[in-house]
């Protein structure tokens, strides 16, 4: 009897706690017409990374789907922190093809590691250029079939720049959080922040060239959805 | 050419400055281009180049951006080395006293210009590049300085054979342009070395208008606009003033550089040696107009960017050769009436070597 109240206590905390969590989700938009991408000509003059390449890669600033979505928005809650769980988090891969970063945008945790690869068969160095006091600049030579170079953060920082000085046309952005609230939205435009506890919200959306909207939010006992349509160039 | 050997010892000493300073213009235009091509930090080590001690790393991994950063280093060795060769002739061969003080400036200053390279690799410092494109400058001027002091043209002002007094208000004009060159210098490094690409992309107008709007809606529109290959940290406020200052200070280094010349031509003539570096002035500055232009029309294309330093740096060291010849004339007219002549040396004495 003992051991069946037990359980139906474990069932109903679990059911409580499984409505004080929820997922935000949502769509992010891109309204108008975005500025014309450009040809990366620099890297056709040189000899390796042409090598790569069958046609001119292009600039990819703003990835629009054919509805306006709206890829590489980095949503998440405003002013939560003290909540990294960055350590026991997985790592987040960043991968040099084509002597391009893919992925250019992505978002981690204070004291999550990013791990970045070299896929190429030419050498890149990885330099990060963190603004934030705390965390550590660094410059690694990667040659190719080098081990991955591997870096974490200590302090919040909004799109600390990677770049490869030996090819000057490359660049990734990571956004370092306090929490793991946060998403970065997907070719579809969508975006899952997972696991929000109940509670009223600011909720973000920051495109590095289109700059930032807010939205307030409620999370109570499900999912919520939320979009952010006005994405545009003013 | 004269037979004497001490006249050859001198001449030699002469061309060997020439040399360092030409090799010194050419390692200015390689920095450029180090900068122009955002390569500054694609060695990451210092004094070594990948592992490699510098002199013995392979030819075949000189690529992309290591390409211009190592031939730099490389090239700033050879200035190393042969500022060091002329600080030791000076000491041992000229007879001026302040040469072999100079020769040892020469010297320190490479060395701490070297320092101040690797300084900025190894410490991750973008904001030590302006000190180091600004001692880049200045030692320019000291080389091509020691150029000028050991040429027989020197040797004969200083001997009060060449020309005819300059007025100090000439003389004042002309230092005042030349400061003001070297702190338009001093802006353009501090521009170039935020790695922020253009911060105003048209000309002559400046986004569009005769100044450019900065408020914070209009930046965000100029930064969403702005697709670049290259450099694609957003610009602000800060640097698009930045800018518009280096464009006004360009302006009036046009007027100040055109009244120098039409003032050297009328109170000097046509035919002295002082007027017609005032006109090659001109003509460097209108270049330098015009290359300036050029380098936003083109989106700030490396070789233009390029070239645009080099040829302020040769608009920066005539204006100072014009002073130190305009203030050494006037200098060696007044040795005539006193015991001490062109920077405490006697006229005689020179006039007879």
């Amino acid at each position: 009897m003992k051991n069946i109240t037990t359980i139906i206590l474990a069932a109903a905390v679990s059911a409580v706690s499984a409505v004080q969590a929820a997922d935000l989700i949502g769509v992010v938009t891109f309204k108008g017409t975005p500025p014309a991408e450009k040809e990366i000509t620099p890297l056709m003059d040189n000899a390796d990374c042409a090598a790569l390449h069958k046609t001119t890669p292009t600039t990819h600033f703003y990835v629009v789907g054919p509805k306006g979505e709206l890829a590489d928005v980095v949503v998440a809650l405003k002013g939560v922190t003290g909540k990294s769980t960055g350590a026991g988090a997985p790592p987040v891969v960043i991968d040099q093809i084509g002597c391009l970063y893919t992925p250019t945008i992505v978002a981690i945790q204070t004291g999550q590691k990013l791990v970045v690869k070299n896929s190429d068969p030419c050498v890149h160095n990885v330099h990060d250029k963190p603004t934030a006091d705390g965390n550590k600049e660094s410059n690694d030579v990667q040659m190719p079939g080098g081990a991955d170079l591997t870096y974490t953060f200590a302090k919040p920082e909004p799109f600390l720049k990677f770049q490869c000085d030996v090819h000057p046309w490359m660049f990734a952005w990571v956004t370092v959080f306090d929490s793991p609230y946060f998403s970065v939205s997907d070719k579809d435009g969508k975006f899952v922040i997972k696991n929000v506890p109940a509670g009223k919200y600011t909720i973000e959306a920051v495109h590095r060239k289109l700059g930032a909207q807010t939205q307030e939010v409620e999370v109570k006992d499900g999912d919520v959805t939320v979009n952010f349509a006005a994405f545009e160039v003013k | 050419m004269s037979s004497n050997p001490q006249n050859q010892s001198d001449l030699w000493l002469f061309r060997f400055a020439a040399l360092t300073a030409l090799v010194t213009f050419l390692l200015i235009g390689l920095g450029g281009l180090v900068t122009s091509h955002g390569a500054g930090m694609s060695v990451p080590d210092w004094p070594n180049t990948y592992g490699y001690n510098m002199f013995a790393f392979p030819i075949s991994k000189w690529v992309g951006g290591i390409f211009y950063e190592h031939t730099h280093r490389l090239l700033a060795s050879a200035v190393g080395l042969l500022t060091t060769i002329l600080a030791v002739w000076l000491g041992l061969a000229d007879s001026r006293r302040w040469m072999k003080w100079l020769g040892l400036a020469a010297f320190l200053g490479v060395v701490a210009q070297g320092i101040l390279g690797g300084l900025r690799v190894t410490l991750h410092l973008d904001s030590l590049g302006v000190f180091h494109a600004t001692i880049a400058q200045i030692f320019f001027i000291l080389v091509c300085a020691i150029a000028l002091f050991t040429s027989r043209f020197w040797r004969a002002l200083a001997a009060g054979q060449n020309h005819f007094f300059v007025s100090r208000g000439l003389r004042t004009l002309v230092l005042a342009t030349t400061v003001l060159i070297l702190l338009q210098l001093i802006i353009a490094a501090t521009m170039r070395h935020q790695h922020a690409g253009l911060a105003i992309s048209d000309f002559p107008l400046a986004h569009g208008k005769i100044w450019p709007d900065t408020s914070a809606a209009a930046l965000a529109r100029y930064n969403a606009l702005r697709v670049s290959v290259t450099e694609e940290a957003p610009i602000t406020a800060f640097q698009i003033e930045l800018q518009m200052v280096h464009r006004v200070m360009a302006v009036a280094i046009l007027i100040l550089v055109a009244a120098c010349a039409w003032q050297a031509w009328r109170r000097l003539g046509g035919n002295d040696s002082l007027a017609k570096l005032a006109l090659f002035w001109l003509a460097l500055i209108l270049m330098q107009v015009a290359l300036g232009a050029a380098t936003i029309w083109t989106n700030k294309a490396a070789d233009v960017a390029t070239a645009h330093v080099m040829v302020g740096a040769l608009s920066l060291v005539t204006g100072a050769l014009w002073c130190l010849i305009g203030f050494g004339r006037s200098a060696a007219s007044l040795s005539e009436k006193q015991p001490l002549g062109v920077f405490g040396v006697q006229a005689s004495m020179l006039a007879n070597k």
